[in-house]
């Protein structure tokens, strides 16, 4: 019985590898964010832009003719279940990973990518450390550096509240702190100092006591490295307190789920972003496919669909799919994406034109943002 | 000071939430015995059904006080249902059994509560806006305002009057007297006429029925939640009622406030780094040197 119970399972092993085997005829490339937790929403936006991709590379026919399959991870934002599953995905067989979205998930998950020999474009991990410290030449981004984005920051703070009590928090995350003690620097370049330097803890409902402080150091402006969930909350409870603080914070806050949550409270907030992609005469069609489906491409939705953009551009032109191929190929064009002509540097990240800078301020007013 | 108070005022209504969870947990400890590891995620199903209640109201033209009634009551009705279901499904079956096999059926039951409701509502925080916004405002001369709003007030004295109710609830009525007899010894209880099941089935009911007013109080004051609200408030709300002494009602209470005022104060004056880290030593320090909590009844060493 147990013989024969052995033997069933080895067939049915056998079987289920050659049935593997069968479908190698398509390349997978994945998508990978916080499909779940309090940052699914920018988990979406990801897998929307990878979806539409996925839909419109396959209408043309593949990729050097083969077609691709799109495999979806989630990490919840979580740095243990990013390792997971990166794990999982260079399991599955993919040659290329548009994600992940939190810093604090993409920095480990690279580690994993880099040992496997795959691709790695986050289109949204803003951590200057996921590309300079880098264990391949395998990673890359499509989004803009916490270091540019913490100079525009802090520049603007510095010009536009001189004499003001400007405080700075962060959510002690990769993304939170990083950006934050970006801003913090050149803030001080500028000739500004912070009044106030503080952490605070994410997932939490009550930030009664940090308002107050924030009231009792009489502080003007709040400057907050961290995710949009966190910010909300704090705005409505400032409202509560009776506060008039200009909240100022990164690019986590663009996502209409931030005003869901304020509501009024949130009026006037200001956050950095790249130029709306959406506004770009290379994203008009692409763009209106999407509203057609009945989504709105905000925030991070074209820049996944550029970092696939990019694959396809790279492997056709490498006439492979192979990262190896790929990787070099990526080095050494210039790609036409949704969200404009992107080039590679040396490190992996996009190279900056001064027509284009990577970083502008929007503003939230009466329920939606708009560039400053 | 005025400083201080505002921080007072802060640390007492964070104090109150949990207070107000915490209450739960220790009214099933002592009936059964058991830690009752899903109460914070039946807190969690309350504020969700209060929060659905509420969009459904505000659809309509029924006066404010009226809203407030229906929801509570609605969200009372369900979560007790839900409490009433885990009792029967995951801790009745084991009531025989060794002690960890229901704190382990808990555990599990916490984790498909939280994952149940995460694929039926979804992942993103639900937020509604502010419902009741008005406020007192005291020291108005001084150039540091005190802002104490009419939900702050309210949240508290309900906690109270909560806690006062189920104290006489368990020491002066006939329900009481059977829930107490079921704590000392089941089979003593129910040889003397006690419907054992019944007894433990209306505990459950009630404890899910206060979470759920600790549920709609969280919509009310913070306006957001999701579905991973239940396992961080648990935490802090069992470490309350540890701190106060598990199975004592005032304990219960005393312990939230303590656990709220250390987290606020903490980061009032220190840093909100490190508040966890004071309010779970304060924890330790406290079990040290009284081993079953501020309140707790020592012990009876049986021979």
């Amino acid at each position: 019985m147990l013989k024969n119970l052995k033997k069933s399972i080895s067939l049915i092993a056998a079987f289920l590898m050659i049935g593997t085997m069968s479908v190698k005829a398509e390349v997978v490339v994945a998508s990978a964010g916080p499909m779940t937790g309090d940052l699914a929403v920018f988990g979406e936006q990801l897998k929307y832009g990878a979806e539409m991709w996925e839909k419109d590379v396959n209408a043309k026919g593949g990729i050097n003719g083969e077609k691709v399959k799109l495999v979806i991870g989630d990490d919840a934002c979580d740095p243990k279940q990013a390792v997971a599953i990166a794990n999982k995905l260079v399991g599955m067989g993919a040659v290329y990973v548009a994600g992940h979205f939190c810093s604090s998930s993409s920095i480990p998950a690279s580690a994993v990518y880099s040992e496997a020999g795959i691709i790695q474009v986050t289109p949204a991990s803003t951590n200057p450390n996921y590309t300079d410290k880098a264990k391949s030449d395998h990673i890359f981004r499509v989004c803009g550096r916490d270091d540019q984005q913490g100079e525009v920051a802090g520049k603007f703070i510095a010009d536009n509240y001189k004499g003001k009590k400007v405080a700075v928090i962060h959510d002690k995350t990769a993304y939170g702190k990083g950006l934050a003690d970006e801003t913090r620097k050149n803030m001080k370049k500028n000739g500004l100092k912070a009044a106030l330097y503080e952490a605070y803890t994410a997932g939490e409902k009550d930030y009664s006591a940090l308002v107050s402080k924030l009231k009792s150091k009489k502080i003007d402006v709040l400057y907050i490295g961290g995710y949009h969930a966190e910010a909300g909350l704090m705005a409505r409870q400032m409202k509560d307190q009776s506060m008039n603080v200009q909240i100022i914070s990164g690019d986590a806050l663009v996502t209409q789920e931030y005003w869901n949550i304020t509501g009024d409270a949130g009026e006037g907030t200001l956050m950095t972003f790249g130029p709306d992609p959406r506004g770009k005469a290379s994203a008009r069609a692409v763009v209106k496919r999407f509203e057609d489906a009945g989504l709105n491409p905000e925030g991070y939705v074209l820049y996944s669909y550029a970092a696939l953009q990019v694959f396809e551009q790279a492997a056709t032109k490498a006439k492979s799919t192979k990262p190896n191929d790929v990787k070099k190929a990526m080095r050494s064009t210039e790609f036409d994406t949704v969200i404009g002509k992107i080039n590679f540097n040396k490190k992996g990240d996009v190279i900056a034109t001064s027509k284009d800078p990577l970083y502008i301020f929007y503003k939230f007013s009466k329920g939606s943002y708009a560039p400053l | 000071m005025e400083y201080f108070l505002q921080q007072l005022v802060n640390g007492i209504t964070l104090g109150s939430i949990y207070g107000l969870i915490a209450i739960g947990y220790t009214m099933v400890y002592g009936i059964i015995g058991m830690i009752n590891f899903a109460h914070g995620d039946i807190f969690m199903i309350g504020a969700f059904i209060a929060i659905i209640s509420f969009l459904i109201f505000g659809l309509t033209s029924i006066a404010l006080p009226f809203i407030l009634l229906f929801v509570l009551l609605i969200s009372m009705l369900f979560t007790a249902c839900y409490g009433w279901t885990v009792e029967k499904l995951a801790y009745k079956p084991l009531r025989g059994s060794f002690r960890l096999a229901p704190l382990i059926s808990a555990l599990g039951m916490s984790i498909v509560l939280q994952n149940f409701v995460q694929v039926a509502q979804g992942a993103r925080t639900k937020a509604i806006h502010p419902i009741i916004t008005g406020k007192f405002e005291f020291f108005k001369e001084s150039d540091f305002v005190v802002i104490v709003s009419h939900l702050q007030i309210f949240m508290v004295l309900l906690t109270i009057a909560l806690m006062a109710g189920f104290t006489f609830l368990i020491t002066k009525t006939d329900l009481g007297r059977a829930q107490r007899a079921c704590e000392q010894d089941k089979t003593m209880a129910s040889l003397l006429g006690i419907n054992v099941d019944r007894t433990i089935s209306v505990t459950f009911i009630i404890g899910s029925s206060l979470a759920s007013v600790a549920g709609m109080m969280f919509v009310l004051y913070y306006g957001v939640i999701d579905f991973y609200i239940g396992f961080l408030a648990g935490i802090k709300a069992f470490t309350a009622a540890v701190l106060g002494g598990i199975g004592s009602l005032p304990g219960a209470m005393l312990g939230g406030l303590i656990i709220g005022l250390i987290e606020v104060m903490w980061s009032g004056y220190i840093s909100s780094e490190y508040k966890d880290v004071a309010a779970f030593s304060v924890l330790i320090v406290t079990l040290i040197f009284f081993p079953t909590g501020l309140l707790g009844k020592p012990e009876i060493e049986k021979v």
